[in-house]
């Protein structure tokens, strides 16, 4: 089977470190394309194919790329790489990637790539990478897939465009609520799975440090002022 | 008395730390500290000594609400009874009918026949309100172990008040839960929440329901042409330029179609000059308000517009439309979620005044 590693790196991103829930990473797209399921999931594919090629293809070259230039040569793999993908949908997919439209080209600032690439990618090995990559476009595409399906279904009373609930407006009983519609909801449904996830794994609340005013440097400013103005 | 005060003994040994059913204390403690003064004194000092505590602050707001209620029950029996004179039908729903068991006239003259018509719509609105926000307060406080507390009764009467009289139940469920939890509880419970929840419950309602809590329900009944059930406000909006028919004297008493309880400023003020003598309301808050409204209100005067009729809407009438004084009394003046020196108040109104007017 796998290593201690590689297995690390492909399930600790699902629920213990989920790139969206716990990093708080990639919330541009999980807000603009999760009104549908269906784009929504290829999406999620064209990220995490993305992020895997980025990842495999920086570890492999990474004891040859000078620190001073890291960043501007993993963008240019990751933009190489979104291009191609970019146009492999328009290929292949055209409808979908009418309606993903921008943010196909906008995964290049998706930071999951970014930073696994510079946390992960050149310090580990191609194997591991390629696993750490598996596993937050796992991560990433679990939240996405949660946030699309609740958008879809009480948004629009379908799941991937099948009718689930019949619409008030065609003779059946279901209102849609608009405010699925909107960009907000995601806001919403993501800050419900961050708060359903802390309170099931305590371990990832942020514990808030109190400083007492005593621990605080004396503040000085005040009397300087006080001085400045004597004289 | 004696008989409640015995139940209580009773049942306090249970709920104490240790006793079978010591997750319910807070349930405990909210209806016992509802019933009886609290036990628990300040013994040292030193502390603020004031009669005022959250509870008799809350409970003066929901005195200062009573106008308004009285107002949203006689006004909006007073708007179907307008429709049906001009012509138009009655709704197809149970207060129709149990109005019609009544034997009371459907005319606006007739004044006990507008109270009751009003409120077979306004109340069944209020108890759903009050149970579902009580549901999730009552959830929420056994779970975080905190007091129930006094907050959610100003904030379960502003909302039936803001609400359409033929809204359906399940949303005001909705948009109630929804005003509490996420408006209120995730942030630590009253005090702590930086949104007013019964604005917050109507925010939810007007982006997931458009169709419902704007033009087609505002009146409960159909008008004889079928298509005037739009607010006073929209239609002027959209372009008619004219008041349909209504003086500024209604607008002031509140006798137009709108949200249940908003429409009259008359009543508004009644509520605004107990919130003002008590100081529980900012004056600062208010005078802020008014005067970004004004301000505001000329300078788009000024600017005019020949698409846009609301730019040619009088200040005047800016004060007696689209529940302003209603937002401007009861909501802006909301302690927990204003500005909190005098001066952040006064600011914090002008900005209300500018916005409200600008986005209108």
């Amino acid at each position: 089977m796998l290593d201690k590693q590689s297995r690390g790196a492909l399930l600790d991103p699902l629920v213990d470190d989920n790139p969206i829930a716990k990093q708080v990473l990639g919330i541009c797209s999980a807000l603009a394309v999760t009104t549908l399921l269906q784009p929504s999931l290829v999406m999620c594919l064209a990220v995490t194919a993305v992020l895997v090629a980025s990842n495999v293809s920086i570890s492999l070259i990474r004891q040859w790329i000078p620190s001073s230039i890291r960043i501007i040569v993993q963008l240019t793999i990751i933009s190489s790489l979104v291009i191609l993908t970019d146009q492999v949908l328009k290929a292949y997919a055209y409808g979908v990637s009418r309606q993903l439209s921008v943010f196909v080209g906008l995964i290049i600032t998706n930071c999951i790539l970014m930073g696994r690439a510079e946390a992960f990618a050149m310090q580990n090995g191609p194997k591991a990478s390629f696993f750490d990559a598996i596993g937050n476009g796992a991560g990433y595409s679990l939240i996405l897939l949660i946030v699309a399906a609740l958008r879809e279904f009480f948004g629009a009373g379908s799941l991937f465009g099948v009718r689930i609930l019949p619409l008030a407006a065609d003779g059946g009983w279901y209102v849609p609520n608009g405010l699925m519609v909107l960009s907000p909801a995601a806001f919403f449904l993501i800050g419900g799975i961050v708060w359903a996830v802390r309170t099931w794994k305590p371990a990832q609340v942020e514990i808030e440090r109190v400083v007492h005013i005593e621990e605080l440097p004396h503040d000085t400013s005040h009397r300087d002022g006080a001085d400045r103005r004597a004289a | 008395m004696q008989l409640l005060r015995n139940l209580f003994d009773r049942i306090e040994p249970l709920v104490q730390p240790g006793g079978k059913y010591e997750k319910l204390y807070p349930l405990y403690e909210g209806i016992e500290s509802f019933c009886f003064t609290p036990p628990e004194r300040t013994r040292s000092g030193p502390h603020v000594r004031d009669v005022l505590d959250l509870k008799r602050m809350m409970v003066l707001v929901v005195f200062a609400l009573i106008p308004c209620i009285l107002m949203a029950m006689f006004n909006t029996g007073y708007q179907i009874h307008r429709v049906v004179e001009a012509g138009g039908t009655t709704l197809d729903t149970w207060q129709s009918t149990v109005y019609g068991l009544t034997g009371l006239p459907l005319a606006t003259s007739s004044w006990v026949g507008n109270f009751v018509h009003g409120a077979l719509y306004f109340v069944p609105v209020y108890l759903v309100t009050m149970t579902a926000g009580g549901i999730c307060e009552v959830i929420f406080s056994l779970v975080r172990g905190h007091a129930i507390n006094e907050g959610f009764l100003v904030t379960g009467t502003l909302i039936p008040l803001i609400l359409p009289p033929a809204i359906p139940y399940w949303q005001v469920v909705l948009g109630t839960a929804f005003g509490v939890v996420i408006g209120k509880e995730i942030f630590g419970g009253t005090g702590m929440n930086f949104l007013n929840p019964a604005l917050t419950a109507r925010a939810f309602l007007f982006f997931a329901y458009p169709a419902q809590i704007s033009g087609e329900v505002w009146v409960a009944a159909t008008p004889a042409d079928g298509q005037s059930g739009a607010t006073w406000l929209a239609s002027f909006a959209e372009g008619s330029g004219h008041l349909a028919g209504f003086t500024w004297t209604d607008a002031f008493l509140g006798l137009i179609p709108g949200s249940m309880g908003e429409t009259s400023v008359l009543a508004v003020l009644l509520g605004a000059a107990l919130l003002l003598l008590t100081r529980v309301g900012a004056w600062q808050t208010m005078a802020g308000v008014l005067a970004g409204t004004l301000a505001t209100a000329a300078l788009l005067n000024t600017v005019g517009s020949d698409t846009n009729a609301m730019m040619s809407l009088p200040p005047h009438w800016h004060l007696v439309l689209g529940g302003w004084a209603f937002g401007t009394v009861f909501m802006a003046t909301d302690p927990v979620s204003s500005a909190f020196t005098s001066t952040g108040k006064l600011w914090y109104g002008v900005g209300i005044g500018v916005l409200s007017r600008s986005s209108s």
